[in-house]
């Protein structure tokens, strides 16, 4: 299968299974496995595991689409982390847990592991706990979760009993952001393709508001920020293995959390006042921008991180710098 | 709707050119400090440009048959790149590149492409565009300049304005009105290569807010041009040009303008570490930004070499690209004078002198940011 039609297949898995009254149903703490059920049956989890420990064997270019549209349709389930998750365990040679599992960052104290947040927490079986350098599984049936009390989110605190630790290869914080700079992006492309529509049917002073410029000028620059964030996405989701590079993810993720704002303004502008209902499903997306924003870090965070990196790079200028670290040859 | 710009990688053939550009770069630009080098593709060099033309690095692009390289886009990409990125003076045949040689391979006779296309590739050809006019800016379907037939050819009288480096250029492709009135927009305007040196040519450089000089006017009065000074067909001079900005808008010089100004705060941070650590987040957003608009110039640049025409992606990548070489200088000012009291070299207060000075032209040149949000907007099918 092409990456087209591996995305075109899980696009329609989501357009039956994960309609936005499915959305509605995770934030109000109603039972979601059917969609979970879907996932596991579509052997899409298994898509970046080794095909000789029974994967499918991809690597991140291949699945950037099925993250993009998981954004698209504001999946309430840790889809894409559990697909990563996956393909690390097995290639440590640990036999993944059965379920949804989420990453986060946590700490290490008197013998339990605390996340303060959890991104998809409340729905998740298991958290890998990033513990800088090290992490660690933790099993949220044994675990204390606390919902943040955000009206409709999902993350949540998770404190419980560390276990063993998590002999995997790979940089869990840039996976963490990696996933959310694709999740981030399909969520402006839904807000985008929204707020064109409703433009386009909401008439005021006899006309479509399409048709003033004041309003056309800030349609362009949504559409700007989210080519933008989608291309940066890209490069996070980028290469042959389930591993992000990391300045690439933070490339990603610095990119899609500094659109994210942006664009989810743009949306509310042009949407007034309807646009802040409940009943619209444009604050299924655009709550999510503003927390998936700061999931993993914000784009002052990894900017940061980019900055140092490139402070630390002997006398390479800026455009080397860019080059070699963010368009690797593959 | 606009097309989905996904990542593609250069050719290792394209890739591999930039050795050799980087090699010759070192050492032509060795003693020129950053204030003049943040000139960009400002800089005027008739010598530099020349030395590139032994090396077959002008008209890169063009047919082998006319002394051009046969090359894709992407060498070109590669080769704008490096010659940006060290801050090379690439004014003098950089339209003539870029701009004016496409044009006349594409539109030209097989005489014209036989007589210009050998002159720019030897740099002996630099060429200027004449659009703007004092009542046509935007409104570029205005233009008041008019060719009226003769006998023999063609009688030119009007007026350029904003003409960059039109006093030292042989040749102007100039769009002007064959038939008709300004009224009647698009139809009856058609492009003329006009000869700087023919009778009736007055060039009048115009200095501008950073004490340099780089535009000018240019008036025409009863300038006789010969028959053949017309360039495609008459009447479809709207056509050719809007069928050429996916190549003017996309490219690295919509990207890389500030670009040695980056690099000079880079330096200048390196040897302070104090002030690196507060700078890293502004620094590293700087190179987030640049990673984003290189992949998707990139993209374009692939498109172009398909033989798509991009033109609407390309106002896309213009306008954020130009607000990213806009931002530089204002976030770079911001981020010395945070600390008043800590000493700054010279050439870098020059270099951010004169970059914070001509950065607004960024987002005029080529297209100002109303027009290109305009045309995005009707790529989104909203008008």
């Amino acid at each position: 299968m092409t990456d087209d039609m591996l995305t075109d297949a899980f696009a329609k898995l989501l357009a039956e299974h994960c309609g936005p009254q499915v959305v509605r149903a995770a934030e109000a703490g109603e039972d979601v496995s059917d969609l979970w059920r879907a996932f596991e049956d579509s052997g899409f989890l298994d898509a970046l595991v080794a095909e000789d420990a029974g994967g499918a064997g991809l690597g991140l270019t291949d699945v950037a689409g099925l993250v993009l549209a998981a954004g698209r349709a504001a999946v309430p389930l840790p889809f894409a982390q559990t697909m990563i998750a996956r393909a690390a365990l097995a290639e440590a040679g640990v036999r993944a847990p059965a379920g949804r599992i989420t990453l986060a960052a946590g700490r290490l104290a008197d013998g339990a592991v605390t996340c303060p947040a959890v991104p998809f927490g409340l729905v998740a079986d298991w958290v890998v706990a990033d513990l800088g350098g090290t992490a660690r599984l933790v099993d949220c049936a044994a675990a204390t979760v606390t919902a943040t009390g955000v009206y409709g989110s999902l993350t949540a605190a998770v404190r419980g009993p560390a276990t063993a630790t998590v002999e995997a290869d790979v940089d869990w914080a840039a996976a963490g952001a990696a996933v959310h700079a694709g999740l981030l992006a399909g969520a402006m492309e839904a807000v985008m393709a929204m707020t064109l529509d409703y433009a386009a049917q909401r008439n005021q002073f006899g006309r479509p508001i399409t048709r003033f410029q004041a309003v056309q000028q800030q349609l362009s620059v949504m559409a700007e920020e989210v080519f933008a964030a989608r291309m940066a996405a890209q490069f996070g989701l980028r290469g042959p293995s389930f591993r992000p590079g990391r300045l690439q993810a933070a490339m990603a993720k610095a990119r899609t959390s500094e659109a994210a704002p942006r664009v989810a303004a743009v949306g509310h502008a042009v949407h007034g006042a309807i646009g802040m209902t409940q009943e619209l499903d444009l604050q299924l997306h655009t709550r999510r921008l503003r927390e998936w924003r700061s999931a993993h870090g914000s784009e002052s965070h990894w900017n940061a991180v980019v900055g140092r990196a490139l402070l630390a790079a002997g006398d390479t200028g800026t455009l080397d710098f860019v080059r070699a670290e963010m368009f690797p040859p593959l | 709707m606009i097309q989905d710009l996904s990542p593609v990688a250069i050719p290792a053939e394209d890739e591999a050119l930039r050795g050799e550009v980087r090699a010759f770069l070192d050492q032509a630009l060795r003693d020129v400090p950053a204030d003049v080098r943040a000139r960009s593709w400002g800089g005027a060099d008739a010598g530099f440009s020349r030395a590139l033309a032994q090396r077959g690095w002008i008209g890169i692009t063009f047919p082998q048959e006319y002394g051009g390289a046969g090359r894709s886009a992407f060498a070109r990409f590669v080769l704008a790149e490096e010659l940006l990125n060290a801050g090379a003076p690439v004014s003098m045949h950089w339209i003539a590149d870029r701009q004016s040689g496409p044009l006349i391979n594409k539109f030209g006779s097989a005489g014209q492409r036989a007589f210009y296309l050998p002159r720019i590739c030897r740099a002996e050809a630099f060429f200027c565009i004449g659009m703007s006019e004092p009542g046509s800016g935007s409104d570029l379907a205005s233009v008041r300049t008019r060719a009226e037939r003769t006998g023999s050819g063609w009688r030119l009288n009007g007026q350029k304005i904003w003409t960059t480096n039109a006093f030292n250029c042989h040749y102007m492709i100039a769009l002007v009105r064959t038939s008709g009135t300004a009224e009647d927009r698009h139809k009856g305007l058609s492009q003329v290569i006009v000869d700087l040196s023919l009778p009736g040519v007055e060039v009048r450089p115009i200095t501008d807010i950073a004490g340099d000089t780089h535009f000018s006017e240019v008036f025409f009065t009863d300038v006789e041009l010969a028959a053949d000074a017309l360039i495609g067909d008459e009447g479809a001079g709207w056509q050719q040009v809007t069928s050429e900005l996916a190549f003017e808008r996309s490219g690295p010089e919509r990207i890389l303008s500030s670009i040695v100004l980056v690099d000079s705060w880079l330096d200048f941070l390196r040897a302070d570490p104090a002030a690196a650590a507060a700078a890293a987040p502004a620094l590293g957003r700087l190179a987030t930004h640049l990673a984003t608009l290189r992949a998707m110039s990139m993209a374009i640049t692939e498109k172009l070499t398909r033989g798509e025409s991009p033109v609407v992606e390309a106002a896309l990548v213009k306008d954020l690209g130009t607000t990213f070489e806009q931002e530089i200088p204002v976030l770079i000012a911001d981020a010395l004078g945070a600390d008043p009291d800590r000493p700054v070299p010279e050439v870098l207060w020059r270099t951010l002198a004169f970059v914070s000075q001509v950065s607004p032209s960024f987002s005029l040149r080529g297209g100002t940011r109303e027009i290109l949000r305009g045309m995005i907007a009707r790529g989104l099918g909203l008008r």
